[in-house]
C-alpha cells in the first residue's frame, strides 16, 4: 500500500526543490532528495516513503526546467505522479527519468491526502478506497521510455530513440 | 492549408511537412547548457550514455551565467569541470562575465530566424524574439542531444496572439508579458507554441522581454514573425513567413492602447494586478536585470527616472546587465553613471540574484521589486521573502520612493 500525498495547482519546481538546494550548491555527500518539498510540504520531506504517490491538481511542475526537481522525487522512489495536467518540461523530464506519470482527473477528484492506494504503473490501474480506476495510458512513445526505466537506459539498449528509424 | 512558424521550422529541420501532435526526432541547430546544470549533463553524457565524444561539438554552446563568478568552492569546481569538458571536446564556451545565455546567443547570432535552439534553461523560449524555435529542456534531454545530436519533440499546436494599439507613456513590453499571464494563466499555453502578431514595429529588446516570458504561460515556444528590426539585423530564410492560411487552436486579442502597468504579486507570475492596486507597498530591494529586462534600453529608462536623484536610503538597487555588450552600451553614454550616482550596485553581467544563489540573495522577510520573470516562493532566497515583478520604469520609481510607485506620478 502506498500513501497518497496531495498537492494543489501550479506546484512549481522551486517548491519541489528550491534553487538554493541545487545539487551543485550542496556539500559533498549531501543528496538533492533530502530537499524534496523541503519548505512547501515539510511532512512529505520527512515522511514520504518509496512507492508513495503524488496526486496534484493542474499544471504540476511548472516553472524552471531544473531536472533535479523530478530527479529528487525519483531518488525518493516515488511510485508515480497523478495530476489533472502537467507542465510540459516537467512532464518530459519525468518520462525521461522513468517516473510513471498519469493524467487522470477522476482519480485526482477521488483522493484525500493520507489515503492509501495500490498503483500498477504498467497497466495504469489504481485501487483506492475499494474502487479500481483505469487511468488513460500515456502515448506509446512515452510508455516505452518509462517501461525501459527512462530514456537513457532506452537509448543505451536500443541505440536509437523510440519510434526512430535508423538509416 | 498553411503552416504556423513553428510547423515551418520543425518541417524544415526534418525535411518533410509535420502536423501538430506528431512525435518527431529533430537535430537542433544549437544545444545550450549553462553552468548550473552542465556538470550533471556532462556526467549523463559520459557516464550514463557512455559517450566519450559528443556527437557534434559545433552544435553545442556552453555559457557561464547562473552563479558566475563562482560563489563558493563547490561551484568553482563545477565551473572548472565545464571548462575542462569544453576544451577537451572543442566546444564553444562563453566565460564568466560575457552575459546571460539567452542574450549572448542572440548577440552572437547563434539564435537566428528559422533555427531550432534547445537549452537547459526554461527561458530558452527567448530565442523566439528573433524568429527561432527556442525551448527549454531538462538535463537528460540536453545530454541526449549532446551525445546523439538529436532530441524528441511532440509538434505543438499554436496559439495566436493578436496585438493592436501602442504602449501609452509609462507602459512597456513587460506589462504586455505580464498581461498575457493574467489573461492566460501560468498553464494557459501548456504544450503549445505561441505566435505574436501585430508587433512588426516592436524593437528587438522588447520582443526578447515578451518571448522570455512565454514559458510563464507554460508554452513550449513563443515566436515573433521575423520582421521589422529582426529582418534588418538577420537573414531570414525564404521558407519562413506568416502564412495567413495557417491553423491556430486559439486566438487571443490584446489592445495596448488601454493597457495599464501590470505587477505580478507574490508568489506566481500569473498573479497579476494593475499597478494602482499595489501602490505604496514597502520594498527593501530593487533588482534591475535578467534575460527579461537586463538590456541597455531597460537600464536607460531607469536612468531617465533616476537622473540627478538618489534612491531611497532603505532600498538597495542591484543592476545586473544581461551581457557585457549591454553593459558597454550603458557605459558609452551616461546611463551607467546615472544609475551608480543614484546609489545602484552593479553586479557581473549574468543572471544575478534572479534565482537566489548569489549576488543579492534575499533574507528573511525581505520584499523585492524585480524586473525578472519569476516570483515563486523562495526563488530569490528565504522562503519568507516576497517578490513583485514589473517593468524597469516602475522598478526605478520604486527604488526612489522605497515603495511601489507609479513612474507617471514622478
Amino acid at each position: 500500500m502506498s500513501r497518497i500525498w496531495t498537492f494543489g495547482s501550479d506546484v512549481d519546481t522551486d517548491q519541489i526543490v528550491p534553487g538554493r538546494f541545487a545539487p551543485f550548491m550542496l556539500k559533498e555527500g549531501d543528496d538533492v532528495k533530502n530537499y524534496a518539498f523541503v519548505t512547501a510540504n515539510p511532512a512529505f520531506n520527512k515522511e514520504a516513503q518509496p512507492g508513495d504517490i503524488i496526486v496534484a491538481a493542474d499544471n504540476f511542475g511548472c516553472g524552471s526546467s531544473r531536472e533535479y526537481a523530478p530527479a529528487a522525487l525519483k531518488r525518493r522512489q516515488i511510485g508515480g505522479i497523478i495530476a489533472n495536467s502537467f507542465a510540459r518540461i516537467f512532464f518530459r523530464n519525468a518520462v525521461n527519468l522513468g517516473i510513471p506519470v498519469f493524467v487522470a482527473p477522476d482519480v485526482v477528484a477521488a483522493v484525500q491526502d493520507g489515503d492509501t492506494a495500490v498503483l500498477d504503473p504498467a497497466t495504469g490501474q489504481i485501487t483506492l478506497n475499494g474502487t479500481t480506476y483505469q487511468m488513460p495510458p500515456l502515448p506509446g512513445f512515452a510508455q516505452e521510455i518509462i517501461t525501459a526505466g527512462g530514456i537513457v537506459p532506452y537509448v543505451r539498449t536500443h541505440g536509437r530513440f523510440p519510434g526512430e528509424t535508423v538509416t | 492549408m498553411g503552416q504556423t512558424l513553428t510547423e515551418q521550422i520543425l518541417s524544415n529541420n526534418i525535411g518533410r511537412a509535420v502536423a501538430p501532435g506528431e512525435l518527431i526526432i529533430v537535430r537542433p541547430d544549437v544545444s545550450m547548457g549553462h553552468d548550473s546544470l552542465s556538470p550533471g549533463i556532462i556526467r549523463t553524457v559520459q557516464q550514463q550514455l557512455g559517450a566519450a565524444k559528443v556527437a557534434d561539438p559545433d552544435q553545442i554552446v556552453l555559457v557561464m551565467d547562473h552563479v558566475a563568478p563562482a560563489s563558493n568552492v563547490s561551484v568553482a569546481n563545477s565551473h572548472n569541470e565545464i571548462r575542462h569538458f569544453a576544451r577537451e571536446q572543442g566546444i564553444r564556451l562563453f566565460e564568466v562575465g560575457r552575459g546571460i545565455c539567452h542574450q549572448v546567443l542572440v548577440e552572437e547570432k547563434l539564435a537566428r530566424p528559422g533555427r531550432i535552439i534547445v537549452g537547459s534553461d526554461s527561458h530558452s523560449t527567448s530565442y523566439g524574439a528573433v524568429g527561432a524555435f527556442g525551448t527549454g529542456m531538462g538535463s537528460t534531454d540536453i545530454a541526449l542531444s549532446w551525445a546523439t545530436g538529436k532530441v524528441w519533440f511532440r509538434v505543438p499546436e499554436t496559439i495566436r496572439i493578436d496585438v493592436s494599439g501602442r504602449f501609452q507613456p509609462g507602459v512597456d513590453a513587460k506589462d504586455l508579458a505580464l498581461k498575457l499571464g493574467r489573461e492566460m494563466g501560468i498553464g494557459g499555453a501548456t504544450y503549445a507554441a505561441i505566435e505574436y502578431h501585430g508587433l512588426g514595429w516592436m524593437p528587438m529588446n522588447m520582443r526578447q522581454t515578451i518571448a522570455s516570458m512565454a514559458i510563464e504561460l507554460g508554452a513550449k515556444a513563443g515566436i515573433f514573425p521575423p520582421d521589422g528590426e529582426v529582418a534588418d539585423r538577420f537573414d531570414v530564410p525564404e521558407w519562413l513567413f506568416v502564412d495567413e492560411t495557417a491553423v491556430y487552436t486559439q486566438t487571443i486579442s490584446v489592445d495596448l492602447d488601454t493597457l495599464e502597468p501590470q505587477i505580478a504579486i507574490p508568489h506566481a507570475p500569473d498573479d497579476v494586478v494593475d499597478l494602482s492596486e499595489v501602490i505604496g507597498t514597502k520594498i527593501d530591494a530593487v533588482f534591475l536585470g535578467t534575460c527579461t529586462n537586463g538590456r541597455y534600453e531597460d537600464m536607460r529608462v531607469a536612468a531617465d527616472l533616476l537622473a540627478d536623484k538618489q534612491i531611497h536610503p532603505h532600498v538597495r538597487l542591484l543592476v545586473s546587465p544581461a551581457s557585457r555588450n549591454e553593459l558597454l552600451r550603458a557605459m558609452a553614454d551616461d546611463t551607467m553613471q546615472i544609475l551608480l550616482n543614484a546609489g545602484a550596485t552593479l553586479t557581473t553581467p549574468g543572471c544575478g540574484p534572479c534565482m537566489g544563489r548569489h549576488a543579492g540573495t534575499l533574507g528573511e522577510g525581505d520584499t523585492c521589486f524585480s524586473t525578472g520573470n519569476r516570483n515563486f516562493q523562495g526563488r530569490m532566497g528565504h522562503p519568507s521573502s516576497q517578490i513583485y515583478l514589473g517593468s524597469p520604469m516602475v522598478a526605478a520609481a520604486t527604488a526612489l520612493a522605497g515603495k511601489i510607485t507609479d513612474p507617471r506620478t514622478l
